[in-house]
């Protein structure tokens, strides 16, 4: 059986250029930067190298970049670190509700720590609602929040205006780009922002590292204490290999970048137009534009989406439920339910997310066995209506 | 995460649909929780003489469905009554801890049909 994997969101497999790039790191040229001899030095021109391309393509200056240890690590330092650092000047945090658990978590750790958070709310497609925000936004806000894109639906966030109100009013800005970081051009002066987070293993890339840009004059408390690694911003020794493995995937990236995005979205909108033309009761959650390349988001009626998922899963074809994060939980998706989404669509819903390696052939594959899937599942419902028409399901959604 | 008992019964239900002219209904859940079970039996001189059953839910859901209905086919409704939803996932050798929700599920359903069959067999 052939497997297919359409779960890139979620994580993609290290480019073979990028892993040859790294290899030496890990054997001959293993020395720790923060050493004093040779074999120390030897790594320091990588590790610089890799500081420089990544702060060019992301139009920052190198003294701005930071390595972490992923998307997780730089979301939680941006706000912890704001808050901790701020707390002067004020104590209310703003996130919107469709962040990442690396964000909501977090938030919900610093109210018990004493600080006020706002959820800023999303519109039907998950869209930051701009006004509702500036709206929230009090004389003791420090900090505002909203990701680039979102990872579960893939809706792009109007961060552009939030980040001029942000200036505007004197608030710390940070957007966490980790779902938009090789998919769409970064760039740190447009719109401007303060804070940044993306994770190498999104773009082709090695797992286990991340960036978080903070802008120079910012100031930000820090949440891994140690040695002087990252100007002794955050301790740990210093990855080598997976560094210039992440600056190399992401120069990779950014090179074919529009080319890479027109053929993954491509593969998204066919996938897209047959399951809406094909399969009966089904809702696209998302932005019908505004969204990224690879994202194809559904809620199948009727159909619980863990069933599906290993249904799928068993047909060879790889997606995901929600987001592979929450899955365990049995809470239905935070975004889909800040979207407004009834509880039992929200329970239906699977994320499909393409790479630049699928092929049109995979899509047309994946459309034929879900829906025959879907036909089983629904006929496994309590729920189905055998006589329901879709025109009255649209109504209803 | 599911053992391939699981798998097996999720993949290949037995019992699945409706029975018309059903002796007891009894339906369990809510979709706002994502799993609703719904198991219909047929009952003659008080034995379970058939099964069906219909579910919306996760893969642990519907195995626990399937098996949950085999097992009662032949035994009294007394007897059904003490299937218990850690007999059922003994069958299927073992669940995810977060799934065992869903097992119960498969018990609730049951004791609801049956004690829809008493009620009709009293009335």
């Amino acid at each position: 059986m052939e497997h297919i994997y359409f779960d890139h969101a979620a994580t993609t497999p290290v480019d073979k250029r990028v892993l040859e790039k790294m290899l030496p790191y890990f054997t001959e040229k293993f020395g720790n930067p923060n050493s004093q001899h040779w074999f120390g030095r030897e790594t320091v021109a990588a590790v610089d190298e890799a500081r420089d391309t990544i702060a060019k393509l992301i139009g920052a200056k190198p003294s701005e970049i930071y390595f972490t240890s992923g998307g997780t690590e730089s979301d939680n330092w941006a706000l912890r670190g704001t808050a901790h650092a701020y707390k002067d000047r004020g104590r209310h945090l703003i996130v919107s509700a469709v962040e990442h658990p690396a964000m909501i978590a977090t938030a919900k750790e610093l109210i018990k720590e004493g600080y006020d958070v706002t959820f800023a709310e999303v519109d039907e497609y998950g869209k930051v609602d701009v006004e509702k925000l500036k709206k929230a936004v009090r004389s003791d806000t420090i900090f505002i929040g909203v990701m680039t894109a979102n990872n579960e639906v893939g809706t792009i966030q109007p961060i552009a205006e939030i980040s001029a109100f942000a200036k505007e009013r004197g608030i710390l800005f940070f957007t966490d780009a980790v779902q938009a970081a090789g998919a769409l051009p970064i760039d740190v002066k447009s719109p401007a922002v303060d804070m940044l987070s993306f994770s190498g293993h999104k773009f082709y890339g090695p797992k286990g590292i991340g960036v978080l840009y903070i802008r120079t004059g910012v100031k930000l408390g820090r949440i891994i204490t140690g040695g002087h690694q990252e100007r002794s911003m955050r301790g740990g020794t210093t990855n080598v290999p997976l560094i210039v493995g992440m600056a190399e995937a992401l120069r990779l990236a950014q090179e074919k970048c529009a080319e890479n995005a027109a053929y993954v979205a491509s593969l998204r909108d066919k996938f897209i137009a047959r399951v809406s033309k094909e399969i009966p009761f089904v809702k696209l959650n998302g932005h019908p534009t505004d969204r990224l390349p690879a994202n194809a988001n559904f809620s199948f009626r009727y159909v619980e989406g863990e069933s599906l998922l290993f249904s799928l899963d068993l047909a060879g074809i790889a997606v995901s439920s929600g987001s592979a994060c929450s899955s365990g939980s049995l809470e239905p998706s935070h975004v889909l339910l800040a979207m407004g989404l009834p509880e039992g669509l929200a329970h239906g819903s699977i994320r499909f997310s393409f790479g630049i390696h699928n092929t049109p052939e995979q899509v047309d594959y994946a459309v034929d066995k879900l829906k025959e899937i879907i036909v089983k599942l629904r006929a496994l419902s309590p729920l189905f209506p055998k006589d329901l028409k879709n025109e009255v399901f649209e109504k209803e959604i | 995460m599911y053992t391939e008992k699981v798998m097996e019964a999720f993949q290949n239900p037995k019992n699945v649909g409706e029975i018309e002219d059903y002796d007891g209904m009894g339906m369990i859940g809510s979709e706002a929780c994502g799993d609703i079970m719904q198991v219909f039996i047929k009952v003659k001189d008080g034995v379970i003489t058939d099964a069906k059953f219909k579910t919306f839910g996760c893969a642990a859901a519907i195995a626990t469905s399937s098996t949950a209905t085999e097992m009662i086919k032949g035994m009294t409704v007394d007897e059904a009554l003490e299937v218990t939803n850690k007999k059922v996932i003994e069958v299927l050798g073992g669940l995810p801890p977060q799934k065992i929700h869903c097992s119960v599920l498969a018990e609730q359903a049951i004791k609801a049909a049956i004690e829809d069959y008493k009620k009709k067999q009293s009335a």
